[in-house]
Parts: structure tokens; C-alpha cells; sequence
């Protein structure tokens, strides 16, 4: 057993009112820069919707994730490594531009300079490509925004499989959910897989994959193996980018930026401890279907004391393993069974995770019963589809996402019993297999969801941060040749190099 | 006059550029790895690109190692594996014809993509425009030279230019001398292709060095630690 830890999130859908303060927030710390304009480490979708970039979720098109041969083995969905290289010229599952959209600015300055005219002067979209002016725009950042465009266009959304969708574009069976999206920071990375250069790499100590941004040399397969599209190619730089998990406020124990601005607190970050010499085989299980139980399976009791010992025997510290006990990513996963991994079926498996939206009860009747006489309403009368829940979260089953409805649901009945009634309804608890206190500690970290509920995050530490004493006063994060030693071990131009310090210190009675 | 221009670019020129090749990939590796990428755009414009660029790149690869064999086999070599040296001339000719052709059709398609199409046109840098000028010059002017080549079937020039080439990386005097009365399209040739090397290291084309074969003996996925150093 080869313990590692990781920092997990967990989106509460139910409870995302679709503000995109996420994204903006992310946009504006991280990717408001030349080449980066059409990227967005975080985006906020609203489903039923092909997305950004235009049907990622069609792998039959853009050949992302894993792909399980007939022998059992994984290989990455767009080819093994010969096929990779063999395509290193002009990639051929490569998304264009256009997939994502052609960014623009508007000419504001002709406001101000217009000469005066018999009409009032207006500000019109010029690319930032190529800086040509824009007749039209076709296509922009969030534009299916609350069921934008028509319902054909958006019913190629990939999650209506198997659902009888025609009928869910009649405007009184009409759906809407939002699906905030980022890095998965996954456990069996497929853009890592497929970088030629070896640049991408996930962090030991905490999981987070990043791409390292002096070894990338723009081969750009990281772009296509993704199956999330999460990994954005800088057409100014010629490197890719992707969401860094914001590491540099995880190691100070901060919430990331998209979390911490959430207004409706749906966002979670807590410790996972995972087995990792098991990705291989829960990546490879026959099954689709199978994928979300494989990496529960992974999962560890971080209060197993067996556990406890082996991790502490591997080094990792017990700030981490505290935090794993208190994890909310962990109870709502492993102990609720209320949040689940986005897409399974791509094989990467996951750690962003999600909690399925309840919606509105179809019929109006039913929505009456439900508390006076504690039985729960048929999840099935939701007005999302359980169908299309569960092919964006469990590879089509609809058993856990149902029971993680019905869970939701029976926390609802019983505290509104008990709050508003009066009543100690436990009617509603049976069924769903909960204890009072555990619907408890639902409804403190989903309902009340404070701050300190939401993020454990334990602080990076000293035996993580090596010679960290030579960064200290150092210029901090910056691209390019900005105070860089150099990447080789000796300074090609001689001296020292300035982020490695070594102070030559003495002890009494050492020669 | 002209004797000491030849001394001067088939004698030292050579390793002017080669100097500079050498070091400044290594300064630029080093100092400033940030830059250092194939400054792919096919995100920007995916339209013939899997024609243009696959012509293009296998063409002048397969170029490249030809003139690598071609020029540094010692003729006693190729001559032990029961080649002529008119059999060696004509196998040049006609690979480099082919890959020539198959070279100048893909990067003709690049460079129409470059300069007309207002996308990559404006995202363009000096060296980028000027590497594909630099590169078709140098192919057209290596295209031309495949007729005088076939006009003396016995190879002369061509173990001239081995020879040439030969003595140069092997830092034996009297190369420049070799090829002083070589045909002038073999010289701009030479003197071109010496060029590529100088401004080597100024330009996209630091992504040869990083061709990267390694992938193909790596496992799939990669872990480091914070700080390995």
C-alpha cells in the first residue's frame, strides 16, 4: 500500500445559482494576459449545452480521456505514444480556436474620438487575433448562458443519451442546471500521459498537476488528451496552461481563488488518502459503470489506525492526516454518498466531485405530501432527468445518484419536521439509511456551510518546501528569465546560484 | 579578392556559425528555457494544417539526414557497401528531388498560411517570417543544383563537397580551397545552409533539439516532488 494524499473539491450543484463570480475571479488572477483571453481556468456552464469548448463531452469527436482495450490494458483515447508522436506535426484531434470562441474587444476608444455625427457613436468588436474588426460574433465565453441558443443546438449535449430529449425541448418540460467546471486534478492524468516532453506532472505531496511551463515545448497533445478540455493552449507563448489548483494559496492554507469568492458556498476542499498503487487497476475496471465504486474503493479511512500507521510510515505528516479526518470532501464522498466524480467513464479518475441539483417537483401534488406525511417524492418526478444526472456523473447508473437525491431530500423533510413542525420526523430517515446524526452534520456542512466547514486545508510544510530559505525575498512568480538562475546546475556566468543558499555553519567541537 | 571571400566563408564562416549554433542553444536553453517551444498555431488556423505541416516537416527531415549521410560517409565506406560514386550522386538526386518537392509543396502551403492569412500574420514574429524565406531559398536553391549534378554523372562535385564538409568538422585545413571552383549555386547553397546554423539559436527552430524521442521509453505518468532539487 503506497499512501498519498490529495486535495480534493466537491461542488454542491444544488446550491449554484450560476453568478460565474467563480470564474470572473479566476480570470482576473490568472489568465488576463495575450493569448490567454479565450482561456478560462474555471467556467460556469449551464446544461443542457455543448459547452466550452463546443462538445467536450463528445469523445467520439475530440478523442479525450482513456480508452480500455480488449487485452484490459488503458491506453489514451487519441493513441499510445507512437501514434502521439506520429501526429506531433499538426494534431489532428486538436480543438481550434473557434471551438472555444474568437476573443474580442470592443473599440472603445471610438467613443471618445469620434468626430460629432448625425449618429451616436458605437463601440465595435475587433479580434484580438488578428485585431480585424468583427462583423459578427458567433460565439463567446458562457453563450448558452441560462438555455441560450436553441434547444438543437444545445440537445447535442452528450448527457442526453439515452434520454428521450425530445420532449425536454417543449418549453413546459424545459430543464436548466449549471455545472461550474475546472481542472480534475486527476489520479490517472490523461494530458500528462500524452505530453511528449514529459512537462506535465502531478505533485506528490498534494496532487495537484501542474505543467511546467519551461519544459513545455507546445507539442499541444495535452490540449486533445484531456477529456475536460481543461488545458488551454497560449497562442502567445506557445506553451499550454492549465488551472494550477491556485497552489500558491493552497500551501499557505488558503482556499482557492474560485472557492473562496463562491457566494453560494457550494465549494469544498479537504484531504483525500488514496491507495495509489491501485490507479492503475480502478482505471482499468471492465465496466463503465464501475468506475465510480473502483475509486471510492481507492479511497482511505483516514481513522483506520492500520491507515494512520502506514501513512505516518511514508512520510506524510499529521497536520495532513488531521486534516483528512475533518475532510468534507471526504464525508460527502465516502460517508454520504452524496458527491460524485464528473464524467467516470473517461478513466482519469477525477477529484473534482459533485453533488447532484435537485429541481423542481413535476407534479405539484406531490411536492404537498412531501413533509406531512414524511414520505419522500419519487426522485424520478424531478424535473432533471435522473438519466442525465447520471450519465454526467456515474457512466449512466442511476442508482447512487438517486440515492444521493433521496438522502438530500430526506435531510430537507426532516430538518423542516423538526425546525419549522416541530417534529422529529425519523420516517424520512429510514429509508435513505441515515442517522440523525448524520443528517446533522449534512445539514451543518451542506445547509449552514461555513467557512471552516468548507476548507481544511493543511499548510504545506517544511520538509515539503526543501531550501525554501533561498526563495525567501526572492521576485516571487514570474515568467521568463526575471531573476532566474539558469536551469542548469552551475551558473553558466559563475556565482552562486540565488535561490539556493547554503550558510556555512559551525558547530562546537566539529573540525 | 576572391580567394580570401572563399577562405572566409568556406573556411571560417563555418565555424563562426557553428560557435554560435552551439553556444547560443546552450545560453538560451539555460537562461531563458521559457522561449524555447515549436511556436505551434494550428489552434489559430487548423485548415491544411495536417498536409502542409506533415509535407513540410517529413520532407525537410528526411532532407536533413540525407545531407547528414550524404556529406559525412567517407567514401571508402560507401564504397565497402558496394556503392559507386555515381550510384551514391544519383541516389542524392533522387531523394533529395523527392523529398525536395514534397518539401517545397508543404512549405510553400506554410508560408501562403503565414503571410495572408490575418491570424497567424498577426501573431507572426520577424524570425518566423524571416526562418520560412531563409528555408525556401535555401531548398530552391538546393532544388537547382539537382540539374548540374545530373549534367556530370561522375560525382565530382558532390566528393568535392564531401569532402568539404568532411574537413571542416574534423578541423582539417585546406576545405575552402575544395570547393573554390565549385558551381556558384553549390556556394549559395553552402553559404545558406551555414546561415540556418548562425541564426539557429534566434529563432523557432530550437525545437529540433528537442525532438522528443525519450516519450517513447517513459512510462505514462509523471510525479515530482516539490523542490527536488
Amino acid at each position: 500500500m503506497r499512501i498519498q494524499a490529495q486535495i480534493g473539491m466537491v461542488l454542491n450543484l444544488d446550491k449554484c445559482i450560476g453568478c460565474h463570480t467563480c470564474s470572473v475571479t479566476c480570470k482576473n488572477v490568472w489568465t488576463s494576459r495575450e493569448g490567454m483571453e479565450y482561456a478560462w481556468f474555471n467556467n460556469v456552464e449551464t446544461k443542457p449545452g455543448i459547452g466550452y469548448p463546443k462538445e467536450w463531452e463528445n469523445q467520439d469527436k475530440r478523442n479525450g480521456g482513456w480508452v480500455r482495450k480488449a487485452n484490459g490494458k488503458i491506453v489514451p483515447r487519441m493513441g499510445g505514444k507512437l501514434r502521439v508522436l506520429s501526429n506531433i506535426f499538426a494534431n489532428p484531434d486538436l480543438p481550434e480556436i473557434d471551438d472555444y470562441y474568437e476573443p474580442f474587444d470592443f473599440e472603445y476608444e471610438h467613443l471618445h474620438n469620434a468626430p460629432e455625427g448625425k449618429v451616436q457613436p458605437v463601440a465595435r468588436p475587433r479580434s484580438l487575433i488578428s485585431g480585424e474588426r468583427m462583423d459578427k460574433i458567433h460565439w463567446g465565453p458562457n453563450w448558452e448562458e441560462i438555455l441560450g441558443t436553441e434547444f438543437s443546438s444545445r440537445s447535442r449535449d452528450k448527457n442526453f443519451d439515452g434520454v428521450e430529449k425530445a420532449i425536454y425541448g417543449q418549453f413546459a418540460h424545459t430543464f436548466m442546471m449549471y455545472l461550474p467546471r475546472l481542472c480534475e486534478h486527476c489520479l490517472n492524468p490523461a494530458c500528462v500521459a500524452s505530453c511528449p516532453s514529459g512537462a506535465i506532472y502531478k505533485r506528490e505531496e498534494d496532487g495537484i498537476v501542474l505543467i511546467d511551463q519551461d519544459k513545455c515545448r507546445g507539442w499541444r497533445m495535452c490540449v486533445s488528451a484531456c477529456p475536460y478540455k481543461k488545458i488551454y493552449y497560449n497562442w502567445q507563448s506557445g506553451k499550454s496552461e492549465k488551472c494550477i489548483f491556485c497552489y500558491p494559496r493552497m500551501e499557505s492554507g488558503q482556499p482557492t481563488v474560485c472557492s473562496e469568492t463562491c457566494v453560494g458556498r457550494i465549494r469544498y476542499l479537504g484531504v483525500l488518502l488514496y491507495d495509489a498503487d491501485q490507479i492503475q487497476k480502478a482505471a482499468s475496471v471492465a465496466s463503465e459503470q464501475d468506475l465510480y465504486r473502483a475509486q471510492l474503493e481507492m479511497f482511505l479511512d483516514p481513522f483506520d489506525p492500520q491507515v494512520i500507521r502506514t501513512a505516518q510510515e511514508q512520510g506524510i505528516p499529521d497536520s495532513w492526516l488531521e486534516a483528512a479526518r475533518q475532510s468534507p470532501v471526504y464525508k460527502m464522498a465516502m460517508e454520504w454518498k452524496v458527491a460524485f466524480p464528473l464524467h467516470p467513464e473517461y478513466r482519469t479518475l477525477p477529484m473534482v466531485w459533485y453533488v447532484p441539483p435537485l429541481s423542481p417537483i413535476q407534479a405539484a401534488a406531490d411536492s404537498g405530501k412531501l413533509g406531512r406525511n414524511g414520505e419522500i417524492p419519487d426522485v424520478g418526478s424531478l424535473r432533471i432527468p435522473l438519466k442525465y444526472l447520471a450519465n454526467m456523473l456515474t457512466a449512466g447508473d442511476e442508482a447512487p445518484v438517486k440515492l444521493a437525491l433521496e438522502r438530500m431530500l430526506a435531510m430537507r423533510a426532516f430538518m423542516r419536521a423538526r425546525e419549522v413542525e416541530g417534529e422529529l420526523n425519523t420516517g424520512v430517515l429510514e429509508p435513505v439509511d441515515l442517522t440523525i446524526a448524520e443528517v446533522e452534520e449534512m445539514y451543518r456542512y451542506m445547509a449552514i456551510a461555513n467557512y471552516e466547514d468548507r476548507f481544511v486545508i493543511p499548510t504545506s510544510h517544511a520538509e515539503y518546501t526543501g531550501d525554501a530559505y533561498g526563495l525567501r525575498s526572492g521576485c516571487g512568480f514570474s515568467f521568463g528569465n526575471a531573476g532566474s538562475p539558469g536551469v542548469s546546475e552551475v551558473s553558466l556566468f559563475g556565482g552562486k546560484r540565488p535561490t539556493q543558499r547554503s550558510i556555512p555553519v559551525k558547530f562546537e567541537g566539529e573540525k | 579578392m576572391m580567394s580570401y571571400l572563399n577562405e572566409l566563408l568556406f573556411g571560417y564562416y563555418p565555424y563562426l556559425a557553428g560557435a554560435v549554433f552551439l553556444l547560443g542553444s546552450l545560453v538560451r536553453f539555460d537562461r531563458d528555457q521559457y522561449t524555447w517551444r515549436s511556436g505551434s498555431s494550428q489552434l489559430l488556423r487548423a485548415k491544411n494544417m495536417r498536409l502542409a505541416s506533415n509535407l513540410f516537416h517529413v520532407g525537410i527531415l528526411m532532407l536533413f539526414v540525407g545531407h547528414f549521410i550524404g556529406l559525412l560517409t567517407p567514401p571508402v565506406v560507401y564504397h565497402a557497401l558496394g556503392l559507386s560514386t555515381s550510384g551514391k550522386q544519383l541516389l542524392a538526386v533522387a531523394a533529395g528531388g523527392i523529398f525536395g518537392v514534397m518539401t517545397l509543396v508543404g512549405l510553400g502551403m506554410l508560408l501562403h498560411r503565414r503571410m495572408t492569412d490575418p491570424r497567424i500574420r498577426a501573431n507572426s514574429s520577424k524570425s518566423d517570417v524571416f526562418i520560412l524565406w531563409l528555408l525556401l531559398a535555401q531548398l530552391i536553391l538546393g532544388l537547382f543544383t539537382l540539374p548540374i549534378s545530373l549534367a556530370h554523372s561522375d560525382g565530382s562535385t558532390m566528393l568535392l563537397l564531401a569532402e568539404w564538409a568532411q574537413r571542416i568538422v574534423t578541423f582539417r585545413g585546406g576545405a575552402a580551397d575544395l570547393v573554390a571552383d565549385v558551381n556558384i549555386l553549390f556556394k549559395l547553397h553552402l553559404f545558406l545552409g551555414i546561415t540556418i546554423f548562425l541564426v539557429f539559436p534566434f529563432t523557432r527552430l530550437v525545437h529540433i533539439w528537442s525532438a522528443p524521442v525519450w516519450y517513447m521509453g517513459r512510462p505514462y505518468q509523471v510525479v515530482r516532488q516539490r523542490y527536488a532539487r
